[in-house]
């Protein structure tokens, strides 16, 4: 592709730079093709699947029980939500009553969850700035709710805490206790982020109107979760299709707003992350003021065989709504196990966005989508 | 002293031999025994120091193992780097891509040749000393632009170009700054500039007047660019393109890269102790004790006391770097052009026109910008301790770790 922009005869051509596999700023295996011009990015083509585990068709080969663990590894930062997707879709094929104090020990596991995720995203965002210390300071926090899990259902990152017809193990007093105990010290520290991170010159200037996507781009391309939200669409999957004790609970969906820039530039994309931290501690607090007594695990049977039919469960992950659909034939195995989730489509806007930002940018945008490879590809 | 380092040449050497090969070895002698005993140790050091300034920012440890506190981990580091293959991509040029990184490191090392540690601790006082400082360290850019283009790797190339076009810039209001120290003291040897000013704050160039104060910042953000700090440190911006121009350098090549950008740490506060702060000067009696009259006191004294100044402004680079993100190269590119060049040349020319009004200085005016400063970094530090103040302290949740 020559062209000749200035008039000087001179022959030019765009410069194809691969953006990954290989990158420290793709998160996990991921590449992009950008075609530039010098810094100007004029295309940029997502090349996704190199971390495809097949986890879909694992599914058809595992019974129901078995399949759980796998399904902490199509989201690793979010393990737990990708456990209760997959758990509510047997329950609801299998006409299973889950205990009301094993539905707050999950609205718990996965609020705690979605904290540990979005300080990942706010985190890592941070290092894609240029700035590092932040990052540490997120993964600090992170580690106590690591510690937390491990308390809770022994593992830090794959927890395979949730089971059909509830929990593995209920969440005791004293772990109660040191989740509040972990609340009254991370809220102030929101604040710290802030002071250090988000109201930063430097980090605003960059962030302020690059990448812009708009409600209708947003709602054309099908973004989901916090990418939707901070363009402007008020959408949350708990509170506008309720599951689990969602509606019991209080809690505010931040919508972005265009605060330093235009609605639904990079800086709101983070922001809104920032303000759901302070969202998932407020129904962290109420979930443990209200969690009642009894069992937490329904009776299952153990060769559990749902009755053929199909469902389609959405609910609300830290990258967006989450989508199971599972076929049952009445047997031992899932006849078919489909997972739609929220990176795979926020792949998609990336071209569309690209061109005319600065390579620079594009880290930005990347970060600010808040993709996790091995949810893209599963 | 009437001994000089001609007759010790004389005296070594054997009748036969020319004396320009004396003088050749003795500059290789002397070039050797500076840069393995003192800049080595001193880059090496920096590097440790910054890690561990670092790391206690961000709540790590950082590295603590070889020696007390980990203070010789750059000697591990330098020979694990000595034994690592020193890989050189098929479709790179050879001579270039082999060349560069030395080309990076003497345009660091040539600069300590000006630089004054004492009164007559300075290797040599050239009488064009700052020129002769800009000047090689304008060599830093030729080797990275080298590196970025012989290794035949779109990162390197993109991280040599934003380099280039950003030490290039930067050299201007850098410059500027400086031609605002000349005009006070009338010459261009870093001695002669020391001299001029006095031990005291409020002999120093950077309070002399307003205009200095800011001209003294814009330096020492100039210098941040050119060495490649953060938050200026698009060249090698990690998260953008890899490692920049050192993408395709592994080993002791790699390392010298990093050499010279640790050592330049050095040099940044070096040259900004020398032109706004004093340099060495020390009370000519301190407790009743007469310098003049113990040269050897006099020397350790001054000699730390740059090391502190120096080492205070290395120690701000590290805190910065600790703190802020990365600008996008064309807000780096504005904030030189739109804002840093004309603000450094409103400096020069204001200090131009309050030297025609009071050609020996103004005592109110330089008082009156001592206070202010001493607000400001009083309002600073007050900030400092309010955001230590509200810092939480690492929870440890299981009582057994």
């Amino acid at each position: 592709m020559s062209e000749d922009a200035a008039g000087t005869g001179l022959h030019t051509e765009d410069m194809t730079l691969n953006v990954g596999p290989q990158h420290p700023s793709t998160h996990g295996v991921l590449r992009f093709v950008v075609k530039t011009d010098g810094e100007v990015i004029n295309e940029a083509i997502p090349d996704v699947g190199y971390l495809h585990r097949s986890i879909e068709k694992i599914g058809e080969k595992c019974t129901w029980h078995g399949y759980v663990p796998y399904t902490d590894r199509a989201d690793y930062l979010a393990a737990m939500f990708a456990n209760q997707g997959f758990c509510m879709a047997a329950e609801r094929l299998g006409d299973v009553e889950v205990p009301p104090r094993g539905e707050y020990c999950r609205v718990i596991a996965c609020e705690l969850n979605r904290v540990a995720s979005h300080l990942i995203a706010v985190g890592t965002f941070g290092q894609d700035i240029g700035a590092i210390t932040p990052f540490l300071h997120a993964l600090r926090e992170r580690e106590s709710i690591n510690d937390l899990m491990e308390e809770i259902c022994g593992a830090r990152l794959t927890y395979n805490y949730l089971r059909i017809g509830g929990v593995g193990y209920d969440i005791k007093p004293e772990t109660c206790a040191r989740i509040t105990a972990f609340l009254d010290h991370f809220e102030p520290i929101v604040d710290e982020y802030n002071r250090l991170l988000s109201y930063n010159k430097i980090f605003i200037e960059r962030l302020a109107n690059v990448a812009v996507i708009s409600k209708e781009d947003a709602l054309q391309y099908n973004l989901v979760g916090p990418n939707l939200r901070a363009s402007g669409v008020q959408w949350d999957i708990r509170r506008d299709i309720p599951y689990s004790v969602y509606p019991e609970l209080d809690f505010e969906v931040p919508v972005g707003r265009g605060e330093r820039g235009t609605l639904g530039d990079s800086y709101d994309r983070y922001y809104v992350r920032i303000r759901e931290l302070m969202e998932s501690c407020k129904i962290l607090r109420q979930c443990l003021d209200k969690m009642p007594d009894g069992p937490a695990v329904a009776k299952v049977a153990r060769k559990f065989k749902p009755p053929a039919g199909e469902t389609y469960v959405r609910i609300e992950a830290p990258r967006g709504d989450m989508g199971y659909y599972v076929v049952s034939d009445g047997s031992e195995y899932p006849y078919r196990v489909r997972i739609r989730t929220g990176s795979f489509t926020a792949m998609s806007i990336i071209d569309k966005i690209s061109p005319g930002i600065m390579v620079a940018d594009l880290i930005a945008l990347i970060a600010s989508l808040d993709v996790d490879a091995p949810e893209i590809d599963r | 002293m009437d001994f000089t380092v001609q007759d010790l040449i004389a005296t070594l050497l054997p009748g036969a031999v020319p004396a320009a090969l004396g003088y050749a070895l003795a500059a290789v002698a002397v070039a050797f025994a500076v840069l393995s005993f003192f800049v080595a140790p001193l880059a090496g050091v920096t590097s440790w120091l910054e890690r561990r300034v670092w790391a206690r920012m961000q709540s790590r440890v950082g590295p603590n193992r070889v020696g007390p506190q980990g203070i010789l981990q750059w000697l591990a580091d330098g020979v694990k780097n000595i034994q690592k293959e020193d890989i050189i991509p098929a479709s790179a040029d050879r001579k270039l891509f082999l060349l560069a990184p030395y080309v990076v490191f003497s345009g660091f090392l040539g600069a300590f040749v000006v630089i004054p540690f004492g009164s007559w601790l300075i290797p040599a006082d050239l009488n064009i000393g700052i020129l002769y400082l800009l000047a090689i360290t304008s060599l830093v850019v030729v080797g990275i632009l080298m590196a970025g283009w012989s290794s035949n790797n779109k990162w390197s190339l993109l991280g040599g170009m934003r380099s280039a076009a950003q030490i290039v810039s930067y050299e201007i209001p850098a410059g500027v700054a400086v031609l605002t120290v000349i005009f006070l003291s009338g010459t261009l040897s870093m001695q002669g500039i020391i001299k001029a000013q006095g031990w005291a704050p409020w002999d120093w160039f950077i309070f002399y007047n307003p205009f200095t104060l800011v001209a003294f910042f814009l330096f020492f953000t100039a210098a941040l660019a050119e060495g490649n700090r953060t938050p200026f440190d698009i060249p090698e911006a990690e998260s953008e393109l890899v490692a920049g121009y050192v993408t395709e350098y592994s080993g002791m090549r790699f390392l010298f890269f990093f050499f010279a950008e640790w050592g330049n740490l050095y040099v940044i506060g070096a040259i900004a102790a020398t032109l706004f702060l004093g340099g060495w000067q020390i009370p000519a009696t301190i407790f009743g004790v007469t310098m003049a009259e113990h040269p050897l006191l006099k020397g350790v004294l001054e000699f730390a006391v740059f090391f502190v100044k120096a080492y205070f402004w290395a120690f701000v680079a590290m805190w910065v770097r600790g703190t802020l993100p990365r600008v996008r190269v064309d807000q780096l590119m504005a904030m030189c052009w739109k804002y840093m060049v004309p603000m450094s040349f409103i400096c020069l020319f204001g200090t131009i026109v309050l030297l025609v009004i009071w050609p020996e200085g103004n005592t109110a005016l330089t008082m009156a910008t001592l206070a202010v400063s001493c607000l400001i970094v009083l309002y600073f530090m007050w900030r400092v301790v309010y955001q230590i103040m509200h810092s939480r302290p690492t929870l440890y949740l299981k009582p057994y770790v």
